[in-house]
């Protein structure tokens, strides 16, 4: 179904490319190339996909709870200050002391920044839509007046931070690659998610109240006790994200330092049915999406914000095939 | 302080007010339509980017601000119905395909704009924008005359937009169809109504004037389109609509209360010189509705059957 849902994608956005005046049949293969020519854009790939799916895996969690979280883009730059501040100051400390600490402090303020949320929502009764969203522009700008005013690296130079310390960096398993551990990370948070989520009571008490929050707590369930929980790691998961993305990559903090990672990432969890595991699958795909339009933007001066588009249409498609998919499977079995 | 020059700010903080509060009246005037038969459309942001884009690329290559508008007001029927066909008919979840529509919306006006744009000639970046009107011997008023006779023609069109969605929504056979099928589509059904037609034409109300918000940023507020002009007022509609209590005349009171926000923001922005950084005056909208969706308590309002799709 995925499978479907993505040809779909790339046949209406082809017909956009079409009607704009490029030739889909010579961005395409490009875009593949970008994506999946050699090691090093493979490696690029799976860095793009690092906070996808740590973000991904998260909103899977509070999208099974019922829980409409559009914060993560918020949560992830939480994540990133927090690690970014942390890196700077505490740069004398061991790798083995700091790299732990700088995780920790970004998974944490991306937890509380997306229980505050949660707490807006079980206490007053505030719709997440619109909470998660006003937090995300709270969070993106209080980090443009970081990195242009008390944390910005010189008043004459970019809007950016110093670099932090060298203890920070998370380290690189597969070099010539930029390839750093925060991709393993990734794909254990992954796990460890879908084992909470799935194999857990906890976890099953998160998916009764996404499926039925008055039932779950007939049932004797604590439903805010979930929403807030399932907030808290969902945040946990997207601060990580932010704090990765910093140590791993970046290795300073600057203005738009998400390209929209935390909206391609309710596409990277839906894509996939809200399965965490299965968002390393979907998270790769986007992150092979990114780099490939990319690539299609240098060599054809394609605009790269087409794929946010795509995504969009990826969504459509998914929901409308869950709902004809009985439908459609009689067709083909009749036939 | 002298007070000429306080009457004088306070007169310029009135008058941007009720022009920063116009897209936001539109919108959610728009999307109480919509939730009053059952919808809920937190596509908005991304609608109002296209209303943006299209009313902006029009009226730039025509030169017609009546081209612009009802480009833009084209945009946004084509766009109610889509998100009707996905929610209506194919009973998608509605939260979902809202969410769509504003990656649709962001991705396709940015890959438009930059296409048609980047690199070309500059003279037809910068719009002509709607002219403010002064109304004659009003506009003299001392005080009063700046802020409502000196207005542009979409500010207006709020005066009359108000009123008549009102009207419709509580003195119109079609007004009581939407709420019923807001409230109980099943008795509705039961007693003839079309659930089908009527939420369609709803939500497509309400993707229009989506739009049309959007467009009065391009072509009215700005002269010209950013990515991402509505910078958040799609979500913020969503605040306005549940602050006003589903009812157009609360929603434009509680668009003209983010409109002061608004105001206040540009206009200390342009006082404080770099005294205050930007961005604390920058996320005062923001703050204001986080503030406003916690002050609601026991909402009560919501129409019964919102985001629930109707299953005969």
């Amino acid at each position: 179904m995925p499978v479907i849902a993505i040809v779909v994608a790339l046949l209406v956005s082809a017909v956009v490319l079409l009607v704009a005046g490029y030739d889909p049949l010579e961005a395409y293969p490009i875009m593949w190339k970008g994506a999946f020519s050699d090691q090093r854009t493979f490696s690029e790939v799976l860095l793009k996909a690092t906070p996808l799916i740590l973000l991904g895996a998260g909103l899977s969690l509070t999208f099974r709870c019922g829980i409409v979280n559009l914060g993560a883009e918020g949560q992830f730059y939480a994540g990133s200050v927090v690690a970014t501040l942390i890196g700077i100051n505490f740069a004398n400390l061991p790798s083995y002391l700091l790299i732990p600490l700088v995780l920790l402090g970004g998974a944490l303020s991306g937890a509380l920044w997306a229980m505050l949320a949660g707490y807006l929502k079980v206490r007053f009764n505030a719709s997440e839509v619109v909470t998660t969203i006003m937090l995300n522009y709270v969070a993106i700008i209080f980090t443009g007046y970081l990195v242009t005013g008390p944390m910005q690296e010189s008043k004459v130079g970019f809007p950016q931070t110093a670099q932090i310390g060298e203890a920070a960096w998370l380290p690189r398993f597969l070099p010539p690659t930029r390839l750093h551990i925060g991709f393993l990370i990734a794909l254990l948070v992954a796990l460890l998610i879908y084992i909470l989520l799935f194999k857990t009571s906890t976890g099953y008490g998160i998916r009764a109240v996404g499926i039925n929050a008055e039932a779950a707590r007939y049932a004797g369930i604590n439903v805010r006790r979930n929403i807030l929980l399932a907030m808290a790691i969902s945040g946990g998961a997207a601060g990580l994200g932010g704090a990765i993305e910093v140590t791993g990559l970046t290795y300073r903090l600057f203005q738009m330092i998400s390209p929209g990672y935390g909206f391609d990432a309710i596409a990277v969890s839906l894509l996939v049915n809200n399965n965490p595991i299965a968002t390393v699958l979907s998270g790769i795909l986007f992150g092979a999406l990114r780099s490939g339009s990319e690539m299609m933007q240098m060599n054809l001066k394609v605009p790269s914000v087409l794929v946010s588009a795509i995504q969009g249409i990826v969504i459509l498609s998914v929901v409308a095939f869950s709902v004809y998919r009985d439908k459609i499977l009689k067709w083909f079995t009749e036939r | 302080m002298d007070i000429l020059l306080l009457v004088s700010i306070a007169q310029s903080i009135l008058a941007a007010t009720w022009r920063m509060a116009t897209p936001l009246i539109y919108t959610a005037i728009g999307e109480i339509f919509t939730e009053r038969s059952g919808v809920i459309n937190i596509g908005l942001e991304g609608i109002m980017l296209i209303g943006a884009l299209s009313g902006y690329v029009v009226t730039s290559y025509t030169d017609s601000l009546f081209l612009g508008i009802s480009s833009a007001v084209l945009s946004g029927i084509i766009s109610g119905l889509l998100f009707s066909l996905f929610t209506v008919t194919i009973k998608a979840n509605q939260i979902v395909v809202g969410a769509a529509f504003n990656m649709i919306g962001t991705g396709l006006t940015g890959f438009i704009y930059r296409t048609l744009y980047s690199g070309g000639s500059t003279d037809k970046l910068v719009l002509d924008t709607f002219p403010s009107i002064k109304i004659p011997l009003l506009s003299d008023i001392p005080f009063f005359g700046e802020i409502l006779f000196q207005q542009n023609l979409m500010v207006y069109a709020t005066v009359v937009l108000v009123p008549l969605a009102a009207f419709i929504l509580s003195k119109t056979a079609f007004g009581l169809y939407v709420k019923a099928v807001g409230e109980h589509p099943k008795a509705a059904d039961t007693s003839g109504i079309n659930v089908t037609l009527i939420r369609y034409i709803s939500t497509t109300i309400g993707a229009t004037l989506a739009a049309l918000g959007g467009a009065y940023l391009s072509m009215a507020h700005a002269n010209q389109f950013v990515e991402g002009i509505a910078t958040g007022r799609g979500f913020i509609a969503l605040a306005v609509v549940v602050f006003g209590r589903w009812s157009p005349w609360g929603a434009m009171g509680a668009s003209l209360l983010f409109g002061v926000f608004y105001a206040l923001q540009l206009r200390l922005q342009a006082m404080s010189g770099n005294v205050i950084p930007y961005q604390f005056l920058q996320v005062l909208p923001y703050l204001a509705t986080l503030i406003v969706l916690v002050s609601l308590k026991g909402r009560g309002a919501e129409p019964k059957a919102l985001g629930k799709p109707y299953k005969a």
